[in-house]
């Protein structure tokens, strides 16, 4: 039976998935801002992480008044709690991009050390991990979210294999190390982001299922990685 | 006028209803909505109570209530038994008269700016302005379709055409049409619990009332019916005033735009739902909607 409050669920959904593209978007264009060397598109980008940030603000107010005034259980109250923390999730995923774009200025003012292809392939693979993460909003496929997690291991492999190239780069130039060190700053933030999008994902399991999959075998990376 | 003594939770006499009152005096009504400019406005106020009190003989049930009632929407009176909110219910639309050695002590309840305590007041036309469930259903032992016809029969309404329009309205405004239109000739009593509140519901609707009172109603019913009548209110709202007597808190949350919790008589806070149940103003009040009372 349809109830007169179902509909305050799904609209709490729709503000999520809205979230999600929203946080994807802003990773999207602080790269471009750092590719493209443009700090006009890296200005918007610090201007609009204001829209995450009131979006997680009305989700969490929502999710405690709809704690309070329905009383929901079993999925309907998984749904409201992993609401919540993915809000959190996604909201820290538009302050790394903020950070992004924070660095894509100072670096426009000087010439890239090398063109840029490492980093926008692992921001290309983070994003590609919440957007899947995301689409187990509308429909939960467990092997899909479990398969997010274990991506995870990719992506903190380009950033320790970054971290190299740059390291050598700074001992072998000294005056690229002011560029070398926001390259690793933007590399640590792409890396952040594919760790956020895993919680998401482990949050989509916990959604659909009711398990509680984090900091277990089942999601751990590879070993070695 | 018969004089009953009513239990603590009303039950209401069956099968005897007194006819109109025959008088010589001229009778006050109460304005229509059509005449009271905030009329038809959702969230203005339409039921005024200022610093009433209330006695059961020497025993002041009701201690200085002042609050506004607002039009169209639902008002959940909540609190533990025997803090009055019943007692408060029936004081709107009078129905503690039929109680012996009941007065109101002191103060006023205005409905559209008119005091329902004058002496002309016309009861039984405040009645059908300001209708009333109970938790107990309580239809007659007629048919459903004598059932909703019942009131306007009284008042003289004997058109047939006129009646089978009221008896289809009154039945879908309770969402019951689609399950008794191929029997309104059967018995009232032979429906279950829940059709049989929304059946009290609709003979309440059918004299077009502004507001209907709930005392408790779905207290005798199922969570499955419990959940038809709460939905059935949620509708009902769009065009009549709701006010609402209810142990179940999570009912009280679910349903109600603003909420009052009374205790030992006295109004205790009065808010927005949304305020009481998440960030109450009085320790009293969270105590009890957080179930921490006693």
């Amino acid at each position: 039976m349809k109830r007169f409050f179902d509909a305050e669920l799904e609209t709490f959904r729709s503000q999520l998935i809205l979230m999600g593209e929203t946080a994807i978007e802003q990773v999207r264009g602080a790269m471009k801002a750092l590719v493209e060397s443009d700090p006009k598109l890296a200005d918007r980008v610090i201007a609009d992480d204001n829209r995450l940030d009131k979006l997680e603000v009305e989700i969490d107010d929502e999710a405690v008044r709809y704690m309070n005034l329905r009383a929901p259980i079993a999925s309907d109250l998984r749904l409201v709690i992993v609401g919540m923390k993915a809000s959190h999730d996604l909201e820290r995923v538009g302050d790394e991009a903020t950070s992004i774009a924070k660095r894509a200025i100072r670096l426009s003012a000087e010439p890239p050390l090398k063109p840029y292809i490492d980093l926008p392939a692992m921001a290309t693979m983070a994003m590609e991990m919440l957007r899947d993460a995301l689409d187990c909003f509308l429909q939960v496929d467990e092997a899909k979210a479990i398969a997010i997690c274990k991506r995870d291991a990719d992506v903190d492999k380009l950033n320790r294999q970054l971290y190299r190239e740059l390291t050598s780069f700074m001992v072998e130039k000294p005056e690229t190390i002011s560029r070398a060190i926001e390259l690793m700053f933007i590399s640590k933030s792409v890396e952040r982001i594919a760790d956020h999008a895993t919680n998401i994902a482990e949050e989509m399991i916990y959604l659909s299922h009711g398990k509680d999959v984090r900091h277990s075998d089942e999601v751990k990376k590879v070993p070695g990685s | 006028m018969v004089s009953l003594r009513l239990p603590e939770t009303p039950v209401m006499p069956s099968a005897r209803f007194p006819a109109p009152m025959e008088t010589n005096q001229p009778k006050t009504a109460v304005p229509p909505a059509a005449t009271n400019k905030s009329a038809g406005t959702p969230g203005a106020p339409i039921i005024d109570i200022e610093n009433l009190d209330f006695y059961y003989g020497q025993n002041r049930a009701l201690d200085g209530i002042t609050l506004q009632i607002q039009e169209k929407k639902v008002t959940a009176f909540i609190g533990p038994s025997g803090c009055g909110k019943s007692t408060l219910l029936r004081c709107l639309n009078r129905m503690n008269d039929l109680i012996d050695d009941t007065r109101i002590g002191r103060g006023t309840v205005r409905i559209h700016q008119v005091d329902i305590y004058q002496p002309d007041v016309d009861v039984i036309e405040l009645r059908k302005r300001v209708g009333m469930v109970f938790q107990k259903s309580n239809p007659f032992p007629k048919s459903i379709y004598e059932n909703i016809t019942y009131g306007l029969r009284i008042a003289g309404v004997n058109n047939r055409s006129q009646l089978g329009e009221v008896v289809e309205r009154s039945l879908r405004g309770a969402a019951l049409w689609d399950e008794v239109k191929d029997r309104l000739h059967d018995s009232g009593l032979g429906l279950s619990g829940g059709q049989q509140q929304r059946l009290c519901i609709a003979r309440a609707i059918a004299v077009e009332p502004e507001i209907i009172l709930m005392d408790e109603p779905c207290s005798a019913l199922d969570p499955i019916a419990t959940a038809k009548v709460e939905e059935l209110i949620h509708e009902l709202k769009r065009k009549y005033t709701i006010v609402i007597v209810t142990h179940n808190m999570q009912q009280a949350a679910r349903v109600s735009d603003r909420t009052a919790f009374f205790y030992l008589g006295k109004l205790i806070e009065y808010d927005a739902t949304r305020t009481i149940f998440m960030n109450p103003a009085n320790p009293q009040t969270e105590a009890y909607v957080a179930g921490r009372f006693g």
